[in-house]
Parts: structure tokens; sequence; C-alpha cells
């Protein structure tokens, strides 16, 4: 019981003094935005193209609305050692760790909503497997999440922190299928593709959305659990060598 | 000070044993041995990059050993670092609360950390708020706080869940004399209310009118550790009278030897004369001897030798060397 009053006390500070701050919100909204009406625009197409561009849609905001936020609550808490308060307390690694994550992970999957209410005015979504993209929406929330996580604890600095996942996200905007299928990709790429977890979480929402996709569901869900608890040990392994020192 | 409660003996809170800690080519902790009994005001005494702050996160988990042993409360800490950490309070030496919380808000959250229910936590607030006279401060953001708040309501952060073994990291430095009193108090209140604390500091001062037992470290080895009874025992029954004589005048070294026989002269620059003996000197033969010989007394003074005399004397370290930048007085002088 304890333990959880502390993983929720963590979780409402971090919703307090970070999500629910005006930057972060329109951040977390307008540049995902202003991505997926780039592509709306560049496909040229009009309305019909609306339910092709939402799976992009969607994935870029969680993604986009989970790792740009670590740097903040990880990153920066380190840096001004407020962090250190959270190490000292009575909770496993782990249990900090979602702690420190499940803001990010709400707030991820929250922005998903945006897109998703946009594209309802805009198109006929009643042939949406909902039961699919629910759950696919979270566990993209959680493996951006923590794949901002295993950045914010690889690096000292705010700055770096944000320099290296839009190394990071960028690409994988084009490498992940997120806009054009990855058969439109140089087949040079594609192990590189096949390397990002987003490539399986946009697969399944394309699947979920508009009935067409390279993988079979199950096999998409299985690998992206499978990177979201690779990545997790791989952060609190950065923390255990880097930060306890 | 000495409290029935706190009599330092008995089982021990924190054991600590040949404890070992080197960063790349910096040995910060050299072999420490120590044991902090319960309800003890343990004192880690000293200068900059001695290895107070690398022995504090050791203690705490929060930097692991190279090796040693290390035990809190029973529980060896080592192996197990987090299974002491809810009866440990830690305050550290920069103050690492929360910017943009408010420092009601930055007490409730730390009680949230160590499990405490919603009212318990409000209620624990309020009472360190009012207790470090901020509570008209309480609801003001952090960030807006001065430094002398910002080290208080870090101490409050410290021991808001109640611990029963404090580390608090040079709880004083960089603050006003006036807040560096209220500190002392309240750490010395702590201690009566049975708090086992270890503090480290810089000021010899500090420790001297607040520990029971005072470990001299330096370079991350302890070179003197003993009760402050034990410490100041060489220069107890040590009396002191400095003279200082105008015109930078020669003393009658000979005649003052005939006459006080039993006391060792020593002349500390031009015209300064310090005498020290085992019993009180007799100030009015001094000054009459004096006046015989013609010589003006600018100054004459007793001097009582402190901790600080000891220290010097342990490790080489004159107290100008410690005390660098110290804006602090109110030490006693
Ligand atoms: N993370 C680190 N990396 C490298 N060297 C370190 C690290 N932490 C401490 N040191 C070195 O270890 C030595 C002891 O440092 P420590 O901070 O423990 O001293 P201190 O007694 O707390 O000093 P101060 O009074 O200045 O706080 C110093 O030489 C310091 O430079
Ligand atoms: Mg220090």
């Amino acid at each position: 019981m304890t333990r959880w009053i502390a993983i929720w006390g963590i979780f409402k500070k971090d919703l307090r003094a970070y999500y629910l701050k005006p930057p972060n919100i329109s951040w977390g909204l307008i540049f995902p935005m202003a991505w997926t009406g780039m592509f709306f625009i560049r496909s040229g197409l009009g309305l019909e193209s609306v339910i092709e561009l939402l799976p992009g849609g969607i994935a870029i905001s969680v993604l986009f609305g989970t790792t740009s936020m670590l740097a903040v609550t990880v990153t920066f808490e380190k840096r001004h050692r407020s962090f250190e308060r959270l190490l000292l307390a009575p909770l496993s690694l782990e249990q900090l760790m979602l702690a420190k994550t499940s803001g990010a992970i709400l707030f991820g999957t929250v922005n998903a909503v945006v897109p998703i209410v946009l594209a309802s005015f805009l198109a006929d979504l009643s042939g949406v497997a909902w039961a699919t993209v629910v759950p696919a929406i979270i566990l993209i929330a959680v493996v951006s999440t923590f794949l901002g996580l295993f950045i914010a604890v690889s690096v000292r600095e705010v700055f770096e922190a944000q320099t290296f996942s839009n190394f990071l996200r960028f690409p994988m905007i084009f490498l992940c299928g997120l806009f054009f299928p990855l058969s439109s990709l140089p087949v040079f790429l594609l192990p590189l593709s096949y390397a990002l977890p987003l490539t399986y979480g946009v697969d399944i929402l394309r699947g979920a959305i508009t009935g067409e996709h390279m993988l079979p569901l199950a096999a998409n869900f299985i690998v992206l659990a499978a990177f979201c608890a690779g990545l997790f040990m791989l952060s609190l392994r950065n923390v255990r060598r880097r930060w306890l020192l | 000070m000495h409290s029935q409660r706190n009599a330092g003996t008995g089982e021990a809170a924190v054991c600590v044993r040949d404890l070992a800690k080197r960063f790349q080519d910096v040995i910060a902790v050299d072999g420490v041995d120590f044991d902090i009994g319960r309800g003890e005001l343990f004192g880690l005494l000293g200068p900059n990059g001695a290895g107070k702050t690398t022995t504090i996160n050791l203690l705490t988990g929060l930097a692991k050993p190279d090796r040693g042993r290390i035990n809190i409360a029973g529980v060896d800490a080592v192996s197990n670092p987090k299974a002491a950490q809810h009866l440990i309070g830690v305050v550290p030496d920069e103050s690492n609360l929360y910017p943009e919380l408010s420092g009601r808000d930055n007490l409730r959250f730390c009680g949230a950390l160590y499990g405490m229910r919603k009212r318990h936590r409000d209620a624990r607030a309020r009472e360190l708020l009012s207790r470090f006279g901020l509570e008209e401060a309480a609801e003001r953001s952090f960030s807006t706080y001065s430094k002398g708040m910002k080290r208080k309501l870090t101490i409050a952060a410290g021991i808001v869940h109640n611990p029963s073994i404090l580390f608090l990291d040079e709880p004083t430095t960089g603050i006003d004399v006036a807040s560096a009193r209220q500190i002392r108090q309240l750490i010395a209140d702590l201690y009566h209310s049975g708090t086992t604390i270890l503090l480290t500091t810089h000021y010899i001062e500090e420790a001297e009118r607040l520990c029971q037992r005072i470990a001299f470290i330096v370079h991350g080895k302890i070179v003197k550790l003993d009760t402050l009874e034990a410490l100041l025992q060489p220069v107890k029954g040590q009396h002191i009278v400095q003279v200082l004589l105008s015109d930078n005048a020669l003393p009658p070294t000979e005649e003052l030897r005939r006459v006080f026989h039993d006391v060792t002269l020593e002349s500390t620059g031009p015209g300064a004369l310090r005498l020290s003996a085992s019993s009180p000197l007799q100030i009015g033969p001094l000054v009459n001897l004096l006046e015989r010989h013609s010589l003006q007394i600018l100054e004459m003074r007793t001097v009582r030798l402190s901790l600080e005399d000891v220290f010097v004397d342990v490790t080489g370290i004159e107290r100008t060397a410690m005390n660098a930048g110290q804006v602090e007085g109110g030490q006693s002088t």
C-alpha cells in the first residue's frame, strides 16, 4: 500500500508539474497536427485519404507526446538532483521508473484521441476495429515512452536528450511507414524499419483502421511488447550503471 | 544537551567498516570505520573534498562502495541498499526540492514518497512549516525562496517521514548567522527527540557545539575519532594569555620565566607573547612586571582552547583553510 501511495504521488506530481502545463500540451498537439496536415496536403487526395493518414496521425501524436516528456521528467530532475530524492525513496528502481513513465504513457495515449476526433468529423470511422486500436495505442505509448526513457537516462543534459530524441524521431516518421507504406521505401532501408518498434505499432493501427497490414496482428503485438521490456530493462541498467556510481 | 535517551551506546544504528570508494584517479573514501550509536549525534568534520558527501552517498545507497561493509539499523546496506531506506532521512548539501512546487506541496510530495497517507502528510506538512517558520511562504513556489528558507525546507523534507536515522550534509553552509543558529537549534531538538544523526560539517565550532562524538576526516581517511570530551582532554586545563606590546617591544623573557616558573612562553610575532600554563595565570603580577619594564600593553586577553586547536594539531590543517569563504559569523571567539 505504501508503495502505491508513492507511485501515485509521483504520477500526480509529474502531471501537475509538467504535463498539464500549456506549452507541453500545445507542443504535444501542434507538432503532430502539423505533420499530419503536411502529409494530407502532399497526398493531393481529397477527404477519402483521411482514413489512410489516420494511423500515421495517431502514431506521430503518441510518439511526440511521450518521448519529449522524459527529457524533463527524468533528465532535468537528474540534472537538478531532485531525482536523488526519488532514488532515496523506499521504492524499487522498477517501481520508481514505472511511476516516472506512467504520466508520459497516459499523456501519449490521450494525445492519440485528438487525431481520432478530428478524423471522425471528416471521414467514416464505422469500419475501425476499436478493440484493436485502443490496446495498440497504449502499447505504442508505452514503447515510445520507454524509448524516451532510454534516451533520458543515457545522456547528461536536457538538450542532449532533446537532440537525441529528435535524431531518432524524425527518421522514424519516414522509416516506420507512418504516412506511406514500407513497400515504397528502398530495400536497403527495410532492415532499419524492422528494427524500429513504431513500425509494428503502425502496422497494427493500419490493419485495424484500413484493413491492410503486413504482419499478423499477434506478431506485431508480441514484437512491440518485447521492445517495451527490452527498452525498460536497458534503461534500468543504465540508471544502475551511470547514476548510482 | 546530553539527554538520558541519547546515551549513544547500546547497539549501533550505523556501522561502517573499511568503506572505500574511488572515482577514476581520486580516492574519495579510503578505508573508513565508524559506528553511530542509537540516538547519537555523530559529526564528520573535514575540509572540502575530504569525502564527507561521498560517505553519505555510500551510506544512503546513492553510490556503490568499492569495498567495505555498511550496516544500517541491522540491515546490510551494501547488498540491499533499499532495505533501510524507509528508516533514513537525507538532507543533501544542496537544496534539491522541486522549484515549481510550493513549499507545502514539496513536503506533501516527500511524505507521499514514504507512503504517508494524505491526512497524515497534510498534518505533518503543516506542523513542519510552522516549526521552521515557513507558514507565510507555504503556498509560494520553492524557486522563490531565499537560500536560508530553501535550506530549512530541505531539512523539513528530510524529516517529513520521521526517520529514525538522519543524514545531514553541511546543513549550515552558505547561509546567514541567524538562519544557521535556527538550524543548529533544530538539529539539537531532533537529537533530543531521539533521532540518530550523522552531521557533516567543515565548521569546527558547529561540530563542537552539536556533536557527541566527532570524526576528523581528511583525504578520505578518518584521522581521529572520539567523544568531544576526550578530544578536548589535551587542551582542557590549559590556560592561555596572549599579550601584545606596543612598538614591537621585546618582552623580558628571562624575568617572566623566573616569576612564572610553570608557564610556557612563546613568541608569536613582533611584540606578541603567548603564555600557557596548566593553572590559571595571575594577571596582576604579569601586568606589574611588564609595566616595571616600561612596556606598554596594547592588548591582553585570555584564550580558551577549543576543538579547533585539537583539529589543527591532529590534521595540520589551519582553521582559515577549513572555513575559507565562510560568511557565517556567530561562532564563539
Ligand atoms: N562523481 C564523482 N566523480 C569524480 N570525483 C568525485 C565524484 N564525487 C566526488 N569526487 C571526488 O571525491 C573527493 C571527495 O568528494 P566529496 O564530495 O565526498 O567531499 P566533501 O568532503 O563532501 O567536500 P565538500 O566539503 O566540498 O562538500 C573529491 O576529491 C571529489 O572531487
Ligand atoms: Mg560535500
